[in-house]
């Protein structure tokens, strides 16, 4: 059949873009640039100065956030993601959102595991085990 | 690209397609999509033992060195020009991208090459960086660097850092490689036959990938 066309929606060759993406990629490149200058300072301003440790963490949570923006310009604007339709965006970043999940219960079980082990204390726990065991033993002898 | 399609399509209605992407883009965006888990899970338990630790070396005082300087004090200096390399060659390539809209054979290959000579730039930092680093002492299951509150280190900063730098410093390797590849089919005028530079645009999409990746990694382990 030759209505086997795919009409208007042909992706190639594609449409040459209008002299506006040029002017694009070029902002783009300037924001990332500074971005990277501005994290940089941040980096500075962390080896310098000796924060107390809510404005050190502070600090270097506005890093990763300046570093998701720079994530984001890269995959819209670089990768052209963000031109492609809505329907293709959805299948690539939705899943991505397991990482939500993946980095909140890893660091917490990190966080946890260093607790865990700053608080057990071996000879605490071989005197409660001889507590305990002696007389499970003779009861399981029974 | 799907600008000349109106906002109201109904693309699942059928008879089209409704990703609106050839099919080899499509796969690079999956084979990506695979890559930004390993490299996410790479990342995640670096963090999570990290986090478990009660102290770990202070990225200030490991790299601080620079080539040529001796002994010079330079923390974030050289990762910072890695990290600009990395910028520069991934706007050459959304530049080769660019020309390969215009069907621009002259330009997709200049900005090509101008790509290819940052990546190998990049690569060749990180060689004098991990020779540096060995040098020192450090690689797998070897740390000379001390804990940031003065206690002894155990290995695991090494064995992540030369862990997910390599693997980066690969994918790094491997897009320098398929580069010149599709330079020389792009030079040789393979796609002016085909009638487009879709090639260029896929090897591109894996270029920024390893640039994204980059962004994360210079986060995690030089700056905090």
């Amino acid at each position: 059949m030759e209505h086997q066309t795919f009409g208007g929606e042909v992706t190639m060759p594609h449409e040459a873009p209008g002299d506006d993406s040029k002017k694009r990629i070029w902002r783009t490149t300037w924001i990332l640039s500074g971005i990277t200058v501005l994290e940089l300072g941040i980096g500075y301003l962390l080896y310098l100065t000796d924060f107390s440790s809510g404005l050190d963490l502070a600090f270097k949570g506005a890093v990763i956030i300046l570093s998701l923006a720079k994530a984001f310009y890269i995959v819209s604007i670089f990768m052209h993601l963000g031109d492609e339709i809505r329907n293709l965006i959805m299948t690539i970043v939705v899943p991505l959102v397991l990482f939500v999940w993946f980095i909140i219960a890893f660091l917490a079980d990190g966080v946890s595991w260093k607790n865990l082990r700053n608080e057990y204390n071996p000879k605490e726990q071989i005197k409660q085990e001889q507590g305990h065991t002696a007389p499970a033993k003779e009861g399981g002898l029974k | 690209m799907a600008q000349a399609a109106a906002v109201n399509t109904k693309w699942w209605s059928g008879g089209k397609s409704p990703f609106n992407v050839e099919y080899g883009k499509l796969m690079m965006w999956y084979f990506l999509m695979s890559d930004a888990f390993t490299f996410g899970a790479f990342l995640i338990s670096y963090g999570t033992v990290r986090m478990s630790s009660i102290s770990w070396p202070d990225p200030n005082k490991v790299f601080n060195s620079f080539p040529l300087a001796g002994h010079a004090n330079l923390p974030l200096v050289f990762v910072s020009l890695m990290t600009f390399i990395l910028i520069v060659s991934s706007v050459t390539m959304v530049l080769a991208v660019h020309e390969g809209h215009h069907g621009n054979k002259k330009g997709v290959v200049k900005w090509m090459i101008w790509t290819i000579l940052g990546g190998l730039a990049f690569l060749g930092c990180q060689a004098w960086e991990w020779h540096h680093l060995h040098d020192q002492g450090a690689w797998w299951g070897r740390n000379p660097f001390a804990n940031a509150d003065g206690t002894v280190a155990g290995s695991n900063f090494a064995n992540f850092f030369f862990t997910i730098t390599g693997f980066h410093g690969f994918h790094v390797l491997s897009g320098v490689v398929i580069n010149i590849i599709v330079t020389i089919m792009a030079w040789k005028g393979v796609f002016e036959r085909r009638g487009h530079y879709l090639m260029i645009e896929k090897i591109g999409l894996y270029w920024h990938f390893v640039d994204l990746v980059w962004v994360f990694v210079f986060l995690f382990f030089y700056l905090v």
